[in-house]
């Protein structure tokens, strides 16, 4: 049990993960979150005005129960299985951020300057969440996958365009946090 | 409802995974673009390694699914703008929410309410692709 309430390991989280990927694969369908996104639009009724949602979003129903699986997952890993909850970041980390003006890095599972009630009600914070989201959300369907269709199954099934999606998420995240970070923060 | 019970067993499992592994933490993810750790490029790295072999095995034991179908992952299609360039806006998402869209769910469960902000900002960035989708290079 000890070792189940601390961190887990890269070594033991990694395979974990391409267990998730190949069980979807056994069941005869793919892993990929951000295709939920989609679906989601297409159950609001974003097919009546665009072609791109006018699919049938019911055989999409199986990705949406694994969603709910992750979202209790999540609460079961978190309030159940986690003793203690706080990250056990890099020193370097904790510095540079104390640099932007995160104190305490590391003590939640997202820092507080930017998820908490009072960060989000400053133009600031909300204007942080939405853009970050929208930019996740327009260019995971334009690259045609995220995280876990393309880096875990793509790059697993040795796919050219996934590597270069990869490449792209390495730009993004390295232009973000190197060159944009140190203007907002 | 049975069929669908596999399913939510599976979501779990990934759910426990990416919050136990701190994969679904902001400051992770900081600090992997930073180069400061190799944490997340263990658990990248690891995942990717393990689902190589797995795929190699069930090509070659020729391991149906449970359909009875040959399995296999569905091939994406040829190109180049739409990945780096898509790619690119994804990953300054990525690293500005902190969370791509498997841990913005799970987030939910972990008690971070402020996360659906982000879930609806994504909702409306891929609508927003969905108008514009034939006036960008693919």
């Amino acid at each position: 049990m000890e070792y189940i309430l601390q961190p887990w390991p890269w070594y033991v989280s990694g395979p974990l993960i391409a267990i998730v990927m190949f069980l979807l694969l056994y069941f005869g369908r793919t892993f990929g979150m951000s295709s939920n996104l989609r679906t989601l639009c297409a159950i609001g009724g974003a097919g009546k005005k665009v072609e791109f949602f006018k699919f049938d979003w019911k055989s999409q129903r199986w990705n949406l129960v694994v969603v709910l699986g992750a979202i209790l997952g999540g609460f079961i890993a978190h309030f159940l299985l986690s003793n203690p909850t706080n990250i056990d970041l890099s020193q370097n980390t904790i510095q540079d951020l104390k640099t932007l003006g995160f104190e305490n890095a590391g003590k939640s599972l997202l820092p507080p300057e930017l998820f908490s009630w009072d960060a989000v009600f400053t133009i600031k914070g909300f204007l942080i969440l939405i853009i970050g989201g929208f930019l996740v959300g327009f260019g995971t369907r334009y690259a045609g996958g995220c995280t876990s269709g393309h880096a875990i199954t793509g790059l697993s099934s040795l796919q050219l365009p996934s590597l270069i999606a990869v490449v792209g998420f390495f730009l993004g995240g390295l232009i973000m946090i190197h060159f944009i970070y140190p203007i907002l923060f | 409802m049975g069929k669908y019970i596999k399913f939510f067993l599976v979501g779990i499992l990934f759910g426990i995974v990416l919050v136990k592994s701190e994969a679904v933490s902001w400051y992770r993810i900081f600090e992997m673009f930073k180069f400061q750790s190799f944490h997340m490029y263990g658990i990248i790295g690891t995942a990717v390694a393990t689902g190589v072999i797995l795929l190699l095995i069930s090509k070659y034991r020729r391991i149906k699914t449970m359909e009875g179908s040959t399995l296999k992952v569905p091939l994406k299609q040829k190109g180049f703008s739409r990945y780096i360039i898509g790619g690119t806006i994804f990953g300054l998402g990525w690293a500005l929410a902190g969370a791509c869209p498997g841990p913005m769910y799970i987030l939910i469960g972990t008690g971070v309410f402020s996360i659906l902000i982000v879930i609806a900002a994504a909702l409306l960035g891929t609508y927003v692709y969905g108008l514009l989708k034939d006036k960008l290079p693919h």
